[in-house]
């Protein structure tokens, strides 16, 4: 649905070639365009605005480079701007060396607060602090039994009472943590609406009986314009130290986050990204400045390799991807560069979804020094066209590149199945990035 | 049989009164007193629908429709151009708005409601209300708890069901969710019951297996009864942006959404995703959530609805 921003920006800017420099003049139809991005991407509306009008004042004047088109260069004005917007500030969470340290955890209906709880729980848990959830949501059927049967699947226990006093059970439970030992409290509250002043003076006064350590706002990702409201009225109210955003695994572009950075001053903490417990993860500025601009946060991987990645030959590749032309010689580029930017498993730990998996996997950058090898080991027409790859060819590839038959058969058995992948993604019409055979390589 | 007639219009009125605070006054305070349809003012009714979600492209639509239609008329005062992006809101709901399942109750007994959407959208909460308010209407109900994932969400529906004195079919977590929708519209068929609503488990529309999991839910239903489910409710949080209308793109493709419900519109969310959504997938909008109690539902209207938002900001 949404064309790539650099494409649209190219056109935008066309006239911009041969002047030299960016200017006023020549940027405002970029501008219009990068303004409709955010647009779509959820951004507010005033935010977009302000936000346009920082980069006019950065670009404008600047040089044309020849290196790289305008399109390429505002692209990165813009998402290093994103990326600094949205980055900056202490992004942990305070943990007390001693005593209490209490998190206290608030957000509209639905955000995913509770499944939150449950998932910080099951981290400090893993980090060695004796946790205690906190079950304060006394008016949504079913809240308590929720985050008990969660405590129930990650052995942490569930302070419950069955009145309705949430300022109470918050009290009672801090009281109940001290005698049994426990170091760290997790307060889950009832979603509200920051307009719902009875509700609001509830959680106003939890903070101020509490004096959490850490208060976190639970913001839904998928949150359009009104973002801005809710979080600035929670932050007035209840001065929360940080958000946390939810529901990342899905395709929204969470234009939100850029919103309400802008309008209040605390660092996003956490991302959520599945209905699980462990799917939490720390947040990354340029990942996410890179999902606003519709671009994908592989994609946006190619664009901090860019000292590495020549964009012609990016352009190049993704061309012949799209047209099923992709071959080992195209392979074979590909592993050089990603050797350029670091190793395998820092860059597959980039990719959204995959990030947790990757950590706790095994993967041997060796691997990758193999394949180069065995496709090294092949003639130009064989790294143009496979299927000449027969027995013989296969025998003389693996003697050639020290490896065994099995690894140049596996290699070529992979490269086969991923260009059918490919075949389905453009018939599809789905994203095309340079990396997405990495998904389907098996690295160990 | 107009079943929600019970719903005081005022309550409407309350529950978006941010919504219209903010997009209708601010129309009429931009439209007031200027009698030129300057550049200015449509900028200024730009941001006022594009802070609602109406999202970029409508945003500009109506206001492109709006001004080839005010060059034609002399009186741009204020009243005239508020009518004509009223009407222009108005059409893009109304052409869908075929309106009510009641209607064709006589004929479908069971009547099947199949109810989906993102996590935590309010399905639980809206079939809740919907059985209350059917009931209301004298009609027999039964609602199955084809959500058998999520930690609660059986307890949850339960205390619904207790709530508006409906029967419920529910298995342990972790059941197939067809099963349980293959129950409940079993049970449904056998006692005679005129409405059947299956609530399932809310679920991100990029996720593949799961929208999997929603077809087999309903093709287990259609088992059961050839003809249904007779409607797909897609319900659809206020707070939503753009992304809503991938989500009834993906929900429609793989169950035929019939009708879009809001929810949580009683905050400062305006829910305009709804207008491209109206346009887009070609179905109604049924159902407002305006709070988390029994009777916080209002049946859609485009007119009221339209209307309500202006009439609002004629008193401000
Ligand atoms: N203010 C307000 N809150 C609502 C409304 N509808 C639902 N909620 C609340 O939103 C939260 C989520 O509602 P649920 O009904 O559990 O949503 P769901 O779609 O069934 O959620 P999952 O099954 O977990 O995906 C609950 O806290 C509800 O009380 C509404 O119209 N207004
Ligand atoms: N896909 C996805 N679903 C989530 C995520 N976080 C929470 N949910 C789901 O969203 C719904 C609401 O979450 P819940 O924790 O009950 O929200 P609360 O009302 O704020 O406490 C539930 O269905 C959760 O399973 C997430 O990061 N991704
Ligand atoms: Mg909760
Ligand atoms: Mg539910």
């Amino acid at each position: 649905m949404f064309e790539d921003l650099t494409n649209k920006l190219e056109t935008a800017l066309k006239k911009i070639s041969g002047q030299g420099k960016i200017t006023e003049n020549n940027i405002s139809d970029s501008l219009r365009e990068i303004r409709r991005v955010l647009l779509d991407a959820d951004v507010n509306y005033k935010v977009a605005k302000k936000f346009i009008d920082d980069v006019a004042a950065k670009a404008v004047g600047t040089e044309v480079l020849n290196s790289i088109t305008p399109g390429q260069q505002i692209t990165k004005i813009i998402f290093d701007e994103l990326t600094s917007l949205m980055g900056g500030s202490y992004t942990e969470i305070k943990i007390n060396g001693s005593g209490i340290t209490i998190i206290l955890v608030v957000g509209l209906q639905g955000s995913g607060k509770t499944t939150f709880s449950g998932k910080l729980a099951r981290s400090l848990k893993s980090k060695n602090r004796k946790v205690l959830l906190t079950a304060c949501d006394v008016y949504r059927p079913a809240a308590i039994e929720q985050l008990k049967q969660l405590g129930g699947q990650i052995s942490v226990p569930v302070f419950t009472a069955d009145h309705k006093d949430a300022v109470k059970i918050a009290k009672d439970s801090i009281l109940y943590a001290k005698e049994n030992g426990l170091d760290t409290v997790i307060i889950d509250t009832a979603g509200r609406l920051h307009v719902d002043e009875e509700m609001m003076n509830e959680v106003a006064a939890i903070k101020e009986n509490l004096q959490p350590t850490e208060t976190l706002f639970v913001v839904d990702s998928m949150t359009g314009q009104d973002a801005v409201n809710s979080a600035k009225a929670f932050h007035e109210r209840i001065d929360y130290d940080g958000i946390v955003l939810t529901k990342l695994d899905g395709d929204t572009r969470g234009g939100c986050a850029l919103s309400i950075r802008a309008v209040v001053d605390e660092p996003i903490k956490f991302v959520s990204l599945g209905e699980k417990l462990d799917s939490l993860e720390v947040f990354h500025p340029d990942r996410m400045a890179s999902r606003i601009l519709g671009k994908g946060d592989i994609i946006s991987l190619v664009e901090k390799a860019q000292e590495q990645y020549d964009p012609d030959d990016a352009e190049e590749l993704e061309k012949r991807l799209r047209e099923n032309k992709f071959d080992f010689e195209d392979f074979l580029k590909q592993i050089k560069m990603i050797k350029k930017m670091g190793s395998l498993k820092s860059i597959l730990g980039m990719i959204p979804g995959l990030g947790s998996q990757i950590k706790n996997a095994d993967i041997d950058d060796g691997q990758l020094v193999k394949v180069e090898a065995i496709i090294q080991s092949m003639t130009k027409q064989e790294r143009k066209s496979p299927k000449i790859l027969n027995g013989n060819r296969r025998k003389r590839i693996a003697r050639g590149s020290g490896t065994s038959i099995q690894d140049v058969n596996r290699l070529i058995k992979q490269f086969q199945d991923m260009q059918k992948v490919m075949k389905m993604l453009n018939a599809g019409g789905g994203r095309k990035n340079p990396f997405m055979n990495f998904k389907n390589f098996k690295v160990n | 049989m107009n079943l929600f007639k019970n719903i005081n219009f005022n309550k409407l009125k309350d529950g978006l009164t941010k919504t219209r605070d903010k997009l209708v006054t601010k129309i009429n305070e931009t439209i007031t007193g200027k009698a030129k349809l300057d550049e200015e003012i449509l900028e200024e009714v730009e941001e006022i629908l594009i802070t609602s979600d109406i999202g970029y492209d409508t945003a500009t639509r109506i206001i492109e429709n709006s001004r080839v239609k005010l060059k034609a008329e002399k009186d741009r005062s204020k009243l005239n151009v508020t009518d004509v992006i009223k009407n222009e809101l108005i059409s893009i709901v109304e052409s869908y708005n075929t309106n009510s399942e009641f209607n064709r109750l006589d004929q479908y007994k069971p009547y099947v409601i199949l109810v989906v959407g993102v996590n935590g959208a309010g399905k639980t909460t809206t079939i809740g209300k919907l059985a209350h308010n059917y009931k209301q209407a004298g009609l027999s109900v039964i609602i199955g708890s084809a959500d058998t994932f999520r930690a609660a969400a059986n307890e949850q529906l339960e205390v619904w069901s207790k709530r508006a004195g409906v029967e419920i079919v529910q298995r342990s977590i972790g059941a197939d969710p067809s099963a349980v929708a293959f129950d409940t519209v079993s049970i449904a068929k056998k006692k005679n019951i005129d409405i059947v609503m299956i609530d399932t488990a809310g679920r991100l529309h990029t996720k593949q297996n799961l929208m999997e999991e929603l077809k087999k839910i309903k093709k287990s239903i259609s088992k059961v009864i050839d003809y249904a489910p007779n409607e797909t409710f897609l319900v659809i949080d206020g707070n939503t942006g753009q992304n809503a209308l991938i989500q009834a793109e993906k929900f429609s493709d793989v169950t035929d959404i019939t009708g879009l419900i809001v929810t949580k519109l009683d905050g400062t969310a305006k829910g305009g995703v709804v207008f491209q959504i109206c346009s887009q997938q070609k179905v109604p909008i049924k159902y407002i959530g305006v709070g988390e109690g029994i009777d916080d539902l209002q049946t859609f209207d485009a007119k009221s609805f339209v209307d309500a938002l202006f009439d609002v900001n004629e008193v401000a």
